[in-house]
């Protein structure tokens, strides 16, 4: 039984080698499962265009099918690899808000964010995933550079 | 119709050739081509009920209103709550995130149905039938909200959903489905019949009228140049999206109007702060108006007929065009997207055509005369005479310009934003119709496309009058096969919203946000 639970803020290939090689090394120093969760963002007050709400539900499905195969299922096999214990999800959203909210539901000691992304312009105006959860996480938070 | 288009090719063509002058010219071949084609069926549709000058299909519209009114106990107001809880996403499953959330699916109708019907259409109605049409605009509203209940509901009930997740609905689904689950005859015919009427809707009150007035409120600002300009411009953008597959150019517009209809608002609403002294005159000449008609020459039948008919070309409700929007959501409940789009009406008619009805009366461009205080009519153009003799936009143009003088630039920059994404949905709308009828083959697509944009040329190039009589002539032509529809299946309605309101107070659905 591991002793703790990390939540892994995983957002694909940039996050491979950084992020997820130094969590799976965490996890097995404290002898702990991980939480890979790769967020969609998504809001629900954005405007579609009518061809895009009837496009909206198959394209969801593609996302998700998509996500889990490219990004989710490939993490999970390198931990199992690895001999930890992971579990997985992929959820839409507001992305700092969902690993937050899934931190204190899992009830998880710390979560892991990696820094890719937070030199784009957009990141540096409106605030990137670890700024965000730097300000809002409810455990230790570790950003991975 | 093919008769037409040969026309307005051959007429754009020529007009390049020979020079503005002639440009105005073929104009009038086409506008005069357009009223001598559809003049009959025009009249047909707003002819009196016998003994009577009160339209029919104002009637037809209203009555069906009122029933669905009392047959659902007033669920416009009593639902309103629920539909803005809906709204709020208060009752969306999380695990539901990355569908189209209710306020998505409101927004995106809105930006249908919210545009020029709330600009020309108000200013049509306000200086025909006088300040009295608002009054009974605003009851149409009201009572118009239950209509979008019921149409919303079945148009999600009975969609088509196909593997590959997307979605066809509306008025000819409902109409075949329902009409074969309960037993009665001819619901296919009547399902052909009101997508020939919605794609023809489409190509009028979707498109020309959309053009038509885009143009005039161009040739407002810019001064005048030949219509057929504007069409060739508008139909190459509209060809880009909806042929060209560029949808850039649609997001971009969904995406600036909304804002232009909040920035639309908010003026109104500085205006009339600016004049908080005058709003409470303003509601009485528009109640009094109701009733006697404050000298206009219908009187108070001629302010409610123009209330109706404008009210119902704005919020569409009962025409079926709601239908289809609302059913590519996907959704468990379809009652849940009858009470969302009930807000339509509402935000749409309530709110958005009583503020330009209210900035109208209050600029004061409606002359009024100064010793009986009642408004002055002009026999010739059967309208209230206004400042600068203008009508539709132009009127609703130079009555916020009283106030702001750089409004009318605004205003023409808002009317084509609005202009093109009610002609981007609609073009949606008849589609949906077009391939009902011939299938969803790529090339009937297209066909239709070309269609679509070739009328937007001839919308730009006709003058007001025949445009927009035939544009309302169509859409109420839908309005008669859709209701009848509605009244058939209208206990499919009540028997979801009973089943769907017992589980609410059940706790069996599920409130997420408190």
């Amino acid at each position: 039984m591991p002793k703790e639970i990390f939540v892994v803020a995983y957002e694909g290939e940039d996050d491979k080698d950084s992020l997820l090689t130094y969590a799976l090394e965490r996890a097995a120093k404290d002898d702990s499962a991980l939480h890979i969760l790769h967020v969609l963002e998504w809001s629900p007050y954005s405007f579609l265009t009518q061809e895009e709400v009837e496009e909206r539900h198959g394209r969801r499905k593609q996302e998700i099918s998509r996500a889990r195969e490219v990004i989710l299922e490939p993490a999970l096999a390198a931990a199992a690899a690895a001999g930890i214990t992971a579990s997985g999800d992929i959820r839409y959203g507001q992305v700092v808000e969902i690993i937050a909210e899934t931190a204190t539901r899992l009830e998880a000691s710390m979560i892991f964010v990696g820094r890719s992304g937070s030199n784009s312009i957009t990141s540096r105006v409106f605030g990137s995933v670890p700024l965000g959860l730097a300000q809002i996480a409810p455990v230790p938070t570790v950003i991975v550079p | 119709m093919t008769r037409i288009r040969n026309s307005a090719a051959l007429a754009v063509l020529g007009a390049v050739a020979a020079g503005p002058a002639a440009a105005q010219s073929i104009d009038e071949t086409i506008n005069k081509a357009f009223a001598d084609y559809t003049g009959w069926y025009v009249s047909f549709i707003f002819a009196p009920v016998p003994g009577t000058n009160f339209s029919w299909i104002a009637l037809w519209l209203v009555v069906a209103a009122l029933i669905f009114t009392f047959y659902f106990s007033f669920i416009q107001l009593k639902g309103f709550g629920h539909s803005i809880a809906l709204v709020k996403g208060d009752y969306s499953d999380p695990d539901d995130a990355g569908e189209v959330s209710h306020f998505q699916a409101l927004a995106t109708a809105l930006s249908g149905t919210v545009g020029l019907g709330n600009i020309a259409g108000v200013a049509v109605a306000v200086g025909i039938g006088g300040p009295g049409a608002t009054f009974w605009m605003i009851l149409a509203g009201l009572f118009g909200m239950a209509t979008k209940f019921t149409e919303c509901t079945l148009g999600v009930k009975y969609r088509n959903e196909y593997p590959d997740g997307h979605v066809s609905g509306g008025p000819m689904y409902y109409i075949t489905k329902g009409f074969k689950e309960r037993g009665i005859p001819g619901g296919k015919v009547l399902a052909v019949i009101f997508c020939i009427f919605t794609i023809l809707g489409a190509l009028g009150g979707g498109n020309m009228f959309q053009a038509n007035q885009a143009h005039a409120q161009l040739a407002n600002v810019i001064g005048d140049y030949p219509g057929w300009i504007t069409g060739v411009i508008l139909a190459g953008v509209t060809f880009i999206v909806i042929v060209g597959g560029i949808k850039s150019i649609a997001r971009v517009t969904e995406k600036v109007v909304p804002f232009m209809g909040i920035f639309y608002v908010g003026v109104s609403l500085v205006i009339l702060l600016m004049n908080y002294d005058m709003i409470l005159w303003a509601f009485g000449q528009i109640f009094l108006g109701a009733f006697t008609g404050l000298g206009v020459a219908g009187g108070f039948t001629g302010a409610l007929i123009q209330g109706f008919r404008r009210a119902a070309f704005s919020n569409e409700a009962g025409i079926g065009s709601a239908a289809i929007a609302h059913s590519a959501v996907k959704t468990r409940e379809p009652v849940t997207e009858g009470y969302v789009a009930l807000l339509e009406p509402f935000i749409d008619t309530v709110v958005i055509c009583t503020m330009t009805a209210l900035v109208i009366v209050i600029t004061g461009v409606m002359q009024v005369d100064p010793e009986t205080g009642l408004y002055m009519w002009d026999s010739e153009a059967g309208r209230i005479m206004t400042e600068g003799d203008v009508t539709g936009v132009a009127l609703t143009s130079s009555a916020f310009a009283t106030v702001f003088s750089w409004f009318p630039l605004m205003l023409a920059i808002a009317v084509v934003l609005f202009a093109f994404s009610t002609m981007i949905s609609w073009s949606y709308y008849g589609l949906k119709a077009w391939t009902y009828l011939f299938g969803e083959s790529k090339g009937s697509e297209v066909t239709f496309k070309v269609i679509f944009c070739l009328f937007i040329v001839i919308g730009a190039a006709a003058s007001l009058g025949p445009v927009i009589d035939f544009s309302d002539a169509m859409l109420f032509s839908m309005a008669i096969v859709n209701i009848v529809g509605l009244y058939l299946l209208m206990p499919i309605v009540r028997a979801e919203l009973a089943h769907y309101v017992s589980r609410l107070k059940s706790g069996e659905i599920k409130r997420f946000k408190h």
